[in-house]
């Protein structure tokens, strides 16, 4: 798991992770790149993320790909990232193509219900919570 | 003691608080009207790993972390 203040170098890291793994015998490499559009008016995204809690996720995501003989790896933005760049980038590889577009799906899916990032709209250099587009975790309300 | 910490856009400074269990820091954060709008939509850890019982028991020096809804990518 790779974390970067701004937006993404998406060319240096999908050639660095597929010219890392060309001799790991995975007959499949499947990129998820996520771009940002512009739209309501943003200038940019924003993102907080918790360390701590969000590389224990990945690596319990991890795990689960390795027992099915895959490998996932994924890079995400910190703070503002202008639209029309990229804030996150997610890869599996693994040696069937079926395993690594089933995991591509369910590794993202999760991701955006269960990782701790919180996501912000940057407008007029203002940065507003997108409260509507946002997730309680599993396992909210415990407190409540 | 216990610390508390408000992550993400709750947008409060970490607190001490004296509860021997998330039940009872339950009842003492739903005092403070603006952190009690958040709690039922936010999920908790004890020292980075998630939790889902109440009932958890809490000892000195734990961290509980606020977790409000999430919207990586």
């Amino acid at each position: 798991m790779e974390l970067y203040n701004g937006h993404l170098p998406v060319e240096e890291i999908l050639n660095r992770w597929l010219s890392e793994e060309m001799d790991s015998n995975f007959g499949a490499f499947i990129p998820f790149v996520g771009i940002i559009r512009e739209e309501g008016g943003i200038e940019a995204l924003s993102f907080d993320i918790y360390e701590p809690i969000l590389q224990k996720w990945f690596n319990q995501w991890q795990t689960k790909a390795n027992d099915m003989g895959a490998k996932l790896r994924m890079a995400h933005s910190i703070g503002d990232v202008p639209v029309h760049t990229s804030s996150y980038i997610s890869a599996v590889m693994s040696p069937k193509r079926k395993v690594a577009l089933r995991l591509i799906n369910d590794f993202v899916e999760d991701f955006k219900a269960n990782a701790p990032i919180w996501k912000y709209d940057v407008i007029d250099g203002k940065r507003v919570y997108a409260e509507d587009r946002s997730t309680p975790m599993d396992g909210a309300g415990i407190l409540a | 003691m216990v610390t508390v910490e408000f992550l993400g856009p709750i947008g409060r400074d970490n607190m001490e608080v004296e509860a021997d269990s998330l039940e009872m820091l339950s009842k003492i954060l739903s005092k403070d009207e603006e952190i009690a709008k958040w709690l039922p939509k936010c999920a908790v850890a004890v020292n980075d790993t998630m939790v889902s019982d109440k009932n958890m028991k809490l000892k000195d020096g734990d961290k509980v972390s606020i977790l409000p809804p999430v919207c990586g990518g």
